[in-house]
């Protein structure tokens, strides 16, 4: 197996960074330009950027803010908000993302996840599912869906997803850990690779996160503070995570 | 030095461009035939990427610069692409600069993605694959994937260089000055 992976991961609003608690109460942290490069030299393994307003508003994710990031960039870059169509995932594509997550428009019409698979090929596809209670969420989280997420995770995959990127809504921005009951329950129902998400507080949290995903999404912990990246890895691999041999 | 990237459809060529840009190389989406180094970039599904490279006549361009011995990088897709099938899509015909086939990975979680060791070059690059090469012209392996083909004037890497920070630039770098 590769090894685990541990991303940065950039909410952006009106082209800033910013972070909440539980999806709320968002905080500005910093210019995704400036942290993007940052992470991507401090030695992460990949970058997600998350236009947390983009389906709210109705609009996709600024492109030209994404071909920006993309340029400062050495690692994998996700790329997710907004995405309707395959030709709008082509747009991101193009202007130098190297995966598309879809949440709710595949929530709203789950071909869109066949078709973005067929398009784009299914390793650039990621099936981001923010999650509460066991039941899954659209719509940055404003929304119940009535769909479980251990079986929205199943049908993501059977569609053509090549990742799920599983956010708890309960954990976000705590730093109390994260959900890893709901983790590990996804990760037994599916055959792709699962990125934890949300509640990451200490390198213990993240390395108890990595033996049950494949990868590790951490954002407040890092924003206050990009250069604990590289203590972090350090912090990590002192309690034998096998991380790769980073920068 | 010029670089020529193949541009065939829904493929992230930017960052394959960004790369050998970062490293002082103009970077064209045409003239696969006069370029110092014609690069063959690949996401995407092996039937739609074969289509377009059809389309644009690039297979042809590729095959002659082989034919005269002239360098050409293939890079995850593209390393497939140029074996003589893939069992993609219900089975595709490749462009047979290297023998061999891609068959699907049946081992791990799939898609296979993340930064790997790659033997015997020592170094880690980052993946991102369903299907995996089988052929006889492999030159390094990664957990038992074959990471590296070389035929002729074709190299072709399963691992994204561009994608992966340091070394991956490293590994351009080697390809635009080979020796």
């Amino acid at each position: 197996m590769p090894f685990p992976r541990l991303i940065p991961c950039l909410d952006v609003a009106a082209g800033r960074v910013v972070k909440g608690v539980k999806f709320q109460n968002l905080r500005d942290q910093g210019d995704p330009v400036e942290l993007g490069a940052a992470y991507s030299d401090a030695g992460a393994d990949e970058l997600v950027f998350l236009d947390v307003k983009a389906t709210l508003q109705n609009r996709p994710a600024t492109v030209a803010l994404v071909a920006r990031v993309a340029e400062r960039l050495s690692i994998p870059f996700t790329v997710g908000g907004g995405i309707g169509d395959a030709d709008g995932a082509a747009d991101i594509l193009r202007s130098g993302a190297d995966k598309i997550a879809v949440n709710s428009a595949a929530l709203a019409r789950p071909a869109l996840i066949g078709e973005l698979a067929a398009r784009c090929g299914s390793q650039a596809v990621v099936a981001a599912i923010d999650s509460a209670g066991g039941e899954v969420f659209s719509h940055a989280g404003t929304r119940p869906t009535g769909r479980r997420t251990v079986e929205w995770a199943r049908e993501c995959q059977r569609l053509g997803a090549g990742e799920i990127l599983l956010t708890s809504i309960d954990a976000d921005g705590t730093q109390a850990g994260y959900d890893l009951e709901l983790t590990a329950a996804v990760a037994a129902a599916v055959t792709i690779p699962v990125i934890a998400s949300g509640g990451a507080g200490t390198a213990a949290d993240v390395a108890a996160a990595m033996r049950v995903a494949q990868a590790a999404l951490v954002a407040s912990i890092l924003h206050e503070q990009p250069s604990r990246l590289h203590g972090l890895r350090t912090e990590l691999r002192a309690m034998g995570v096998p991380l790769r041999d980073a920068a | 030095m010029n670089v020529a990237v193949c541009d065939y459809g829904a493929g992230n060529v930017r960052s394959v461009a960004l790369a050998f840009e970062r490293m002082g190389a103009t970077v064209r989406f045409d003239g696969v035939a006069d370029a110092d180094l014609a690069v063959l970039p690949g996401v995407g599904s092996a039937a739609a990427a074969m289509r377009g490279l059809r389309e644009g006549r690039v297979d042809r361009a590729l095959r002659h610069r082989i034919a005269a011995g002239r360098p050409v990088l293939g890079i995850c897709l593209g390393l497939q692409l140029a074996l003589e099938g893939s069992d993609e899509d219900g089975g595709v015909e490749g462009l047979g600069l290297i023998p061999g086939r891609a068959v699907r990975i049946d081992s791990g979680r799939v898609p296979r993605i993340g930064w790997a060791d790659v033997e015997p070059l020592g170094e880690t690059f980052y993946f991102a694959h369903s299907y995996a090469a089988e052929t006889e012209a492999a030159t390094a392996f990664s957990e038992g994937f074959v990471a590296e083909a070389r035929a002729g004037s074709f190299v072709g890497v399963q691992f994204h260089p561009e994608k992966s920070g340091a070394a991956g630039a490293d590994y351009l770098r080697s390809c635009l000055s080979p020796g």
